[in-house]
């Protein structure tokens, strides 16, 4: 069976992880941002992925596991705190919204 | 037991007040006068029944102790002890405290239960002290003055209370903190040392320290109560707490609070760390010579009739300090009946300016003047206690400055000499007060009720005890004079050790 | 015998009673307990110094004990009167003039509104003044001192409505604290070094362990009479007697002439072993006094105002009483005090009547006149002014005075600077007693007399002006009688006088002298003010005598120095820094923290992209940090 070279993983997931974090700092559209998070997060669980297959442990699909879980578990939560600030504001462009303006 | 109960009648009687006060303000009144005066008479009951020939000692022979384990796996122990130092100032401190009940009975209007709560929790505090001997559980009441006391003066001072309550619990609170860390370092010290875990302070007394830990360690007490007491330059806080702060807490903060300060001096620094405290002498006696000129010099530049009175407290303070870093028979005794008797001197003026708020609303000297004409007795009175902070022979003051000027001369005397200078300039805001508020025209044609009743009964204990004091201070001297022979031999066995 | 302390507490009772129940009572009653307590006081010392004089005690003196004050580890300090020929004399004298005061006052202040206030204030100084006479030790001494001082503060300051009397009410206080502060370190170095502040012991004490000349019987010696320049107004300290002269007039007859300005004088005296012990602090004493009487001298003849040209005329008889200090004449000091009691408090209340009579004036220049319309007041003016100037044989000022003067050149301390300076003193006081009797008296009048005075006033004027005239002859020259009945008295007390014999000028031939400077001060007095008034109107228009006069009138130019090198500095320091300069520092730090935080909150934008980038920026440079360093 052949491997796929973990650097090769390692590579995507950094070019994965980079291009979710360019999304998240140039959308202004605050649904995009958290669609950019999930693109980092995925990124990481590659990564994770990716070593556990290289040393042959079970650790990495475990932490990927974990990722999932939490990414669903923040979407849902974001979501919802988008909804209220639209409900709020008005908008989603996440600049607008800067109440914590010191 | 006695110990205890004289603060849990405080701490009940404040909770009482607090809860009975939302019904009638009376009702919050009454008890705490009652609490704080039955307190009262039982301590001056004790003091007459022991004339007082306990000693302080670490074997420990002392007039009153209550001894209960707190926190045993710390070795953390409710142990409150008494000894003449601290009879004289927990009498002392339940006679302020009548007087400042006595004293908010018209001035306070709003929140009349919570601020007798405020009041009793403090004296309690100030009890605690006094009476201490566990140094965690010291630092525990030295913190538990501090919130009440914030509270008065956040929420029934005058126009710019919230800045001089948050600058009074800054201060004071950061070199509490540092007492913290030099308590628990004397703590851990202790325990490499014997092994044992313990905050009992005749336990402490001689620990061995190196003499660097041993400065650093006696800094740490010394900043804090410097602070409290307050030695130049730590004394910004408090003119404008005492400016501030309505007349009650102005009277705590002069009469008691400071007093904690030269206590805890007494009591802790210098027996504690009788070698680095000698070596610093020099240095805090300086600093106290400087404070007694230029708390002097400030007071008679002032205008608010409060802060002039406040900054008097910087200068007498001084001398307390001075005496106390003498370490000597005479400028200790000095010290605690000066301590005494500007409690009374200042404590008074202070109620006298709140007296004169009442009826003039205001507290700018310039704008007083002649009231003599139509006040006589308030004038009189005012005049009287001026002449106590004047150090005027045959007053507290002077009895207390002369002793500790006395047993200072033999150790600095130019710094005696300068001292001395202080007493003159004492003169200058004297006079000067009595000038701008009760002499001279009454350009401003004030006509004022003159004192009765209840401010007349507030007046005339305080000018005959401050007579008392100043013809006939035997009885506190005598007091004092076993406590202090137990102190200066615990530091001299323990000099002696640290030599050998 | 045991009634001594009864002299202090009866006007101490009196005090009280005015001060608590003063307002309730009519101005009779008040007049009636303040005068009276005095008199009850002057009464039993007069009782005690008979039984002193018939049955004199052991060694001629006693203690009585009252209560224990102070005892603290070696301090022991009681409240305890020592009687013995010094301060029995003093108390003696202060009591019985302190009466005729007192009821010369019941008349003078009748009409005033705080007549209680007034009674209690003077009852509170004599029982001071007398507590500083009998303490038998230095801190009651003390305690009596400052009463003293403080009622002279408040009774120059009493009409309290006029701002110029409260400052110089304050001035009085301060000035004379000058000196105690002086005497307080004094006081220190005394007990550091011999141990107790009890004055018997303390004399024995030093005369055991002092050597003559050593360095701290010196010391102690000058801080002493720092003490004493400032209560007896010499030099540099005497400029605060003429502003108090704004106390109402008993007050200044009293305190500012009779009895307290007299307490440094006491306290030498009383301290005499230290002086013989440090022949230079002596040497600085007798400077002080000559010096101070001829300043003063001069002043005296400048002063329009009758109450200022007596004051400064006090202040120089002080400097004698200090001339015969410094030269060991202790006796003579003392009886020049007595005399000077009973003729000065006469000049001053004689000055009263006048300045009341004629509607508040004080100013010599509209006086004149006044011969015929005030007879009393003139005859006993004159009497005392006589007894001021020290006219010979029949006056007490001649003989205390002329003792004086030959005691500065005659004893072994004396000198012949010292001898000259006090016959030009005479001079100096002759011409401006008589200039002032003068100006009052003679020539045309220029006032109305609205109001003469009542027998409360003129009695005790006519008591002192018979004691003016014979006090003196308790101690008379060698050649006129020699009679030392005082001085044999007071050499119980203090050491007699070491006569150097060899060179010594004779007594006559110093009186001599002495009666020819008065004559030649009269001369001078007379032709300026009488025959040639105009003359002297000119000769004070000249350029130089103009300067002259206002110098010598402003007291030398020192309050004005005063004012600049010390009162200015301080209020403009306390002017200034009332914010209290200490307080910037603490301010500074919360402004440094406000200014941080000032930064810092920028970055708290509020965007969320700004706060995602920075993380990322920060997980980069940590990243960073951990792989390259």
């Amino acid at each position: 069976m052949a491997t796929v070279p973990m650097m090769h993983a390692l590579l995507l997931a950094g070019i994965l992880f980079a291009l979710g974090l360019v999304g998240l700092l140039t959308r202004r559209n605050i649904l995009f941002i958290l669609m950019s998070l999930e693109v980092m997060l995925n990124a990481a669980g590659l990564a994770f992925v990716a070593a556990g297959a290289r040393w042959g442990q079970a650790d990495g699909q475990v932490v990927f596991i974990f990722i999932l879980t939490m990414a669903a578990a923040e979407v849902a939560v974001g979501l919802a705190l988008v909804l209220r600030m639209y409900h709020r504001t008005k908008t989603l462009d996440a600049d607008r919204a800067s109440e914590m303006k010191g | 037991m006695m110990l205890v109960w004289l603060i849990v009648i405080l701490l009940a009687a404040g909770v009482v007040a607090w809860l009975g006060g939302r019904r009638s303000a009376a009702w919050a009144r009454w008890v705490s006068l009652l609490a704080v005066l039955a307190d009262l008479i039982w301590a001056v009951a004790f003091w007459l029944r022991h004339p007082a020939q306990a000693e302080i000692l670490p074997q420990g022979h002392w007039l009153a102790q209550f001894n209960v384990a707190w926190v045993p796996q710390l070795g953390i122990r409710f142990h409150l002890a008494m000894d003449g130092l601290s009879l004289l100032m927990v009498v002392l401190t339940l006679f302020i405290g009548v007087m400042a009940v006595l004293c908010s009975w018209r001035e306070i209007q709003t929140g009349v239960g919570f601020y007798h709560f405020n009041l009793m929790w403090i004296l309690a505090g100030i009890l605690g002290v006094f009476l201490a001997v566990d140094l965690f559980l010291f630092y525990f009441a030295w913190e538990l003055m501090l919130v009440p006391m914030y509270f008065l003066i956040a929420i029934w001072g005058h126009e710019r209370r919230v800045y001089a309550a948050i600058k009074f619990f800054i201060f004071t609170q950061l070199s509490g903190l540092l007492m913290l860390l030099a308590i628990l370092a004397l703590y851990f010290i202790h325990h490499r040392a014997t092994g044992v875990y313990t905050f009992e302070y005749s336990a402490l007394l001689g620990t061995p320290l190196s003499q660097r830990t041993a400065l650093l360690l006696m800094l740490g007490f010394f900043v804090a109560f410097a602070v409290k007491l307050p030695m130049f330059p730590f004394h910004p806080w408090l003119p404008d707490a005492h400016t501030e702060a309505p007349t009650a807490g102005s009277l705590i903060l002069a009469g008691l609070l400071l007093k904690t300060g030269a206590y805890g001096m007494i009591r802790f620094v210098i027996p504690l760390f009788p070698q680095a405290a000698h070596q610093f002498a020099p240095v805090a006696m300086t600093l106290a010579v400087v404070g007694i000129l230029y708390g002097a010099v400030l007071a008679y530049g002032q205008r608010d009739f409060k802060r002039m009175v406040a900054y008097t407290s910087v200068s007498h303070l001084g001398f307390v300090l001075l005496g106390i870093f003498a370490w000597n028979t005479l400028a200790l005794e000095g010290a605690v009946v000066g301590m005494i008797a500007h409690a009374l001197s200042t404590g008074a003026l202070f109620m006298l300016v709140g007296q004169l708020y009442e009826r003039t609303h205001t507290r700018d000297l310039t704008r007083l003047g002649g009231l003599w004409s139509t006040a006589p007795v308030l004038s009189g009175v005012g005049m009287f206690f001026m002449l106590g902070s004047v150090g005027l022979p045959g007053l507290g003051d002077f009895v207390g400055e002369f002793l500790v000027l006395l047993g200072t001369y033999r150790l600095h005397p130019i710094l005696t000499a300068l001292a001395t200078v202080g007493v003159l300039a004492s003169t200058f805001y004297g006079v000067q007060m009595v000038q701008r508020a009760f002499h001279g025209p009454n350009v401003h044609q004030w006509k004022i009720a003159d004192l009765k009743g209840r401010e007349l009964l507030i007046m005339a204990p305080m000018i005959a005890l401050l007579l008392w004091l100043g013809l006939y201070p035997l009885p506190v001297l005598k007091t004092f004079a076993p406590a202090w022979k137990g102190l200066e031999r615990t530091t001299r066995s323990l000099t002696a050790a640290a030599r050998r | 015998m045991n009634l001594l302390w009864l002299i202090p507490a009866f006007p101490i009772a009196g005090f009280l009673f005015l001060a608590l129940a003063g307002t309730r009572l009519s101005r009779r009653a008040v007049s009636i307990v303040g005068a009276g307590s005095v008199g009850l006081s002057a009464l039993v010392s007069l009782w005690i110094a008979g039984q002193f004089f018939v049955s004199p005690p052991a060694g001629y003196a006693y203690t009585q004990t009252i209560w224990n004050w102070l005892d603290v580890g070696s301090l022991h300090l009681p409240i305890a009167f020592y009687l013995d020929p010094l301060s029995l004399i003093m108390t003696l004298v202060v009591t019985c003039v302190g009466f005729l005061i007192h009821v010369y006052s019941a008349g003078y202040m009748s009409e005033d509104e705080d007549i209680s206030r007034f009674f209690a204030y003077m009852n509170l100084f004599v029982a001071s003044m007398v507590t500083l006479l009998l303490a038998s030790n230095l801190v009651l001494l003390l305690l009596g001192w400052e009463g003293v001082g403080l009622c002279s503060y408040l009774l120059i300051g009493f009409w309290y409505r006029d701002p110029a009397n409260g400052y110089a009410g304050r001035k009085a206080f301060i000035v004379t604290r000058v000196g105690d502060t002086s005497m307080l370190i004094g006081l220190f170095l005394l007990y550091r070094h011999l141990g107790t502040l009890d004055i018997q012991t303390l004399m024995a004490r030093a005369a055991h362990q002092w050597p003559v000349g050593s360095p701290l019987a010196v010391a102690a010696g000058l801080l002493l009479l720092g003490g004493a320049v400032g209560k007896s107004a010499q030099l540099p300290l005497q400029t605060w007697l003429p502003d108090a002269m704004a106390g109402p007039t008993p007050t200044s007859a009293l305190i500012h002439a009779a009895t307290m300005v007299t307490a440094g004088v006491y306290l030498i005296a009383r301290m005499h072993v230290i002086y013989q012990l440090a022949p230079s602090a002596q040497f600085t004493v007798g400077v002080v006094g000559a010096a101070t009487l001829t300043l003063a001298g001069f002043s005296a003849l400048t002063q329009p105002d009758i109450k200022r040209a007596l004051a400064y005329s006090t202040v120089s008889q002080i400097g004698y009483m200090f001339l015969a200090l410094g030269v060991g004449a202790w006796s003579a000091a003392i009886f020049h005090f007595m005399t000077h009691a009973f003729f000065k408090a006469l000049l001053f209340l004689g000055a009263g009547m006048i300045i009341e009579s004629l509607h508040h004036e004080q100013n010599m220049f509209k006086m004149g006149g006044l011969r015929k319309e005030l007879p009393v007041v003139f005859w006993t003016f004159l009497i005392a002014g006589c007894a001021l100037a020290g006219v010979p044989l029949v006056t007490a000022g001649f003989y205390s005075k002329g003792l004086i003067v030959w005691q500065a050149e005659a004893s072994s301390a004396g000198r012949w600077g010292f001898w000259l300076v006090a016959v030009f003193g005479v001079f100096l006081t002759s011409a401006y007693t008589f200039r002032i009797i003068f100006l009052t008296f003679f020539g045309e009048a220029k006032s109305h007399v609205h109001k003469r005075p009542g027998l409360a006033m003129t009695v005790p004027c006519i008591v002192l002006a018979v004691l003016s005239l014979v006090g003196g002859f308790v101690k008379t020259p060698e050649f006129l009688g020699n009679i030392h009945l005082f001085t044999d008295f007071l050499h119980h007390a203090l050491p007699p006088v070491a006569v150097a014999h060899a060179r010594a000028m004779s007594e006559l031939a110093s009186e001599g002298w002495v009666t020819l400077a008065l004559i030649v001060g009269f001369a001078v007095a007379y032709f300026c003010y009488i025959e040639r008034p105009e003359f002297t109107a000119s000769l004070t228009r000249s350029a130089l005598g103009n300067a002259l006069h206002r110098f010598w009138k402003s007291d030398w130019g020192m309050d004005w120095l005063y004012d600049r090198l010390l009162v200015w500095p301080v209020m403009w320091f306390a002017r200034v820094d009332a914010g209290d300069a200490v307080d910037s520092i603490y301010t500074g730090i919360a402004r440094l923290c406000e200014w941080f935080y000032q930064g810092v909150r920028r970055t708290e934008t509020g965007q969320i992209r700004w706060y995602a980038a920075a993380i990322a920026f920060g997980t980069l440079i940590f990243v960073a940090v951990v792989l390259f360093l």
